[in-house]
């Protein structure tokens, strides 16, 4: 049974009187384990198309299983329980709380699923120190450099074990060097931990870093193709 | 499945970053907490000294005036004319039913002298009854019997008043008082009951028996004469049964014919002073409810600031909820925030307005009763202002789109 098995979905944007189609009947599987970059000019669906699989959003049409369950026909609530114990998300531009220690910002989704204090507390220094910020955990998120915060969001994308790891840009606020390193932590959870990890990039090299490249272009797939790296 | 400690820490934090605003917020609630609990107290505080002051001149209590003369024309006023005798006294305790008990009175102010002490004072000539129907109690001593009233023997009830004036620290009780000359034994000493409605002192009085008040001391245009009848009526509800039975008692015994004037008054104190403390108690309410308005603006100001802070903190309810938030995780925790807000708002109110309540006593000597009751009320109700009003923000943050939220710069 694949991961996400996409089938068939579009979206479609109402603004005022015109309608955009933002992704065209779109069918796609990924399995457990996979490494993917997405790549494509802006506005070629690609973000709209995370935003589904994330649960974030929900397709105008078509049918989303994720880990065997139809998305689609959930809630609310039901799918904020979904991003909660099922998906990571690591955000171009961080998205951590401010004015708030490392520590509790990868604590954050804990908050939600009734994790008791010490071991809310247990797991995200134990995440933390897989990032390779052992240290920092009492540093606030302005006292961290962007490369450090990107490793504390990663951290709280995976300190509720989630299976996948859904990356918007993770890389398009850092420079080469840092970027690197972000890649190679995720390389490292994808064939350590097999997390399945899915990155939208516009750079070739970051995509280089992925087994499966997948390419958009107005709304619809234009290309699927395994990397080399298989 | 709501997670309550993380929660109220994450609204303490959020209130802790905007310590100011945080602060001007519950002003509004400080303000109207302590108001509403001021309010009150002072109300309550006006409310027991009426009531106090109706306890102290004996509860269903009615007094009987003589009419006033006319002379060419000119009337007098109430107690002028003397119409009110011993008989009717008498006629009242036998004839009307909703009466428990009467006391006649006659005296006037004389000059009192013991040693080399002198004191002008009022000198009242009534019977053992006047305790009873007045509610007043003894100090010391012992009241005068129905016999020395009958003899005319001349011993004297001192008020508190008088003996401080006259004995200082000497014990009265036997002592020889000198009243327009004529020599009395103090046989008891009232306890104090202090200052009327009116503010007179009630403890400067001398209570002789009446008779003697009549032949010895004032004297009377006609034998029996008496100036005032002081009626205790069996109950408050018999209150206007007694004025009704004393009237009609009392127009027959002087002969009024129908279309005559009454030559007497009969004045309800009791129902007076009820009416004052209940109007009292109306205008207190309503300070309270005045001051209520003022919570329920302090919780609009805490809307206001809510509203604020739900769309600076869009991207913050973003992230939660693509982590993992549901509806009411963001719902309660701007509720657990207005509520933060006006609870601690409502106790630094309590604080000021109990303080204040306390202070206004000190400085204006003027009664303040904090009631318990109130004091809850008034932070039960802040806290309902807090969800009330933190309602509206907390559901507009829980419906914003994921989406929108992580993308609002």
């Amino acid at each position: 049974m694949p991961l996400i098995d996409v089938q068939q979905i579009t979206k479609v944007y109402q603004l005022g009187d015109v309608s955009v189609k933002a992704l065209c009947a779109i069918s796609l599987k990924i399995e457990n384990g996979e490494f993917i970059a997405i790549m494509g000019p802006s506005g070629s669906g690609k973000s709209t198309f995370m935003n589904i699989i994330g649960c974030l959003d929900k397709p105008t049409s078509g049918r989303y299983l994720f880990d065997g369950s139809d998305v689609g026909s959930l809630g609310r609530d039901e799918l904020a329980a979904i991003r909660n114990k099922k998906i990571g998300f690591v955000f171009q531009g961080f998205n951590l709380l401010p004015r708030t220690s490392a520590l509790e910002n990868v604590e954050l989704p804990m908050l939600y699923n009734g994790v008791t204090a010490r071991e809310r507390m247990q797991r995200a220094m134990s995440s933390l120190k897989s990032v390779g910020l052992e240290g920092r955990e009492r540093h606030f998120s302005n006292q961290l450099s962007g490369g450090q915060q990107q490793r504390v969001a990663v951290a709280r994308a995976l300190v509720n074990n989630a299976p996948v790891i859904l990356a918007d840009e993770p890389t398009g606020n850092l420079d080469t060097k840092t970027s690197a390193e972000i890649m190679e932590l995720f390389t490292k959870l994808n064939a350590e931990a097999n997390i399945t990890i899915i990155l939208i990039t516009h750079e070739a090299d970051i995509a280089g870093y992925s087994r499966r490249i997948i390419k958009f272009r107005d709304g619809c797939i234009i290309n699927d193709e395994r990397g080399k790296n298989i | 499945m709501i997670n309550i400690p993380s929660t109220l820490k994450i609204s303490f934090r959020a209130l802790r970053v905007n310590k100011m605003r945080s602060a001007l917020t519950m002003l509004g609630i400080i303000i109207g907490v302590s108001a509403v609990i001021a309010m009150l107290a002072v109300g309550k505080g006006a409310s027991q000294k009426i009531a106090d002051q109706i306890a102290s001149i004996g509860s269903n209590l009615l007094i009987i005036l003589p009419g006033s003369t006319s002379a060419g024309g000119v009337r007098m006023g109430a107690g002028t004319q003397p119409t009110l005798t011993m008989g009717d006294t008498e006629a009242i305790l036998r004839e009307a039913p909703a009466v428990a008990d009467v006391a006649p009175d006659h005296g006037g102010v004389a000059q009192v002298v013991y040693g080399n002490q002198n004191w002008a004072t009022g000198i009242r000539g009534t019977t053992p009854n006047f305790l009873n129907v007045r509610e007043w109690q003894l100090a010391s001593g012992r009241v005068f019997t129905e016999q020395e009233v009958k003899s005319g023997a001349k011993v004297c009830l001192l008020g508190q008043t008088v003996v401080d004036n006259l004995f200082g620290d000497i014990d009265p009780i036997g002592q020889i008082v000198r009243i327009k000359k004529v020599p009395f034994t103090v046989i008891g000493v009232l306890a104090p009951k202090g200052q009327s409605l009116t503010g007179a002192d009630q403890d400067d009085i001398i209570l002789v028996p009446i008779t003697v008040a009549q032949r010895q001391l004032f004297g009377t245009p006609f034998p029996g004469m008496v100036r005032i009848i002081h009626v205790k009526a069996k109950s408050s509800e018999d209150l206007p049964d007694a004025e009704r039975q004393i009237t009609q008692l009392l127009r027959q015994r002087h002969r009024i014919g129908p279309k005559q004037e009454n030559d007497f008054t009969v004045r309800n104190l009791t129902q007076v002073m009820q009416a004052r403390e209940e109007s009292q108690r109306v205008t207190s309410l309503l300070l309270g409810a005045i001051a209520s308005v003022s919570l329920i603006v302090g919780g609009i100001g805490i809307m206001n600031i809510m509203l604020v802070s739900v769309t600076e903190r869009t991207r913050e309810i973003g992230i939660r909820m693509a982590v993992g938030a549901r509806t009411w995780d963001i719902r309660l925790q701007f509720i657990i925030e207005a509520l933060t807000l006006s609870l601690i708002g409502g106790m630094i109110g309590i604080i000021i307005g109990v303080g204040g309540s306390k202070m206004f006593s000190v400085f204006a000597e003027w009664p303040t009763i904090i009631s318990p009751f109130y004091v809850v009320l008034a932070f039960c109700f802040s806290g309902l202002v807090g969800i009330f009003f933190g309602f509206y923000p907390a559901y507009k943050a829980s419906l914003l789109d994921p989406i929108d939220a992580l993308r609002y710069e």
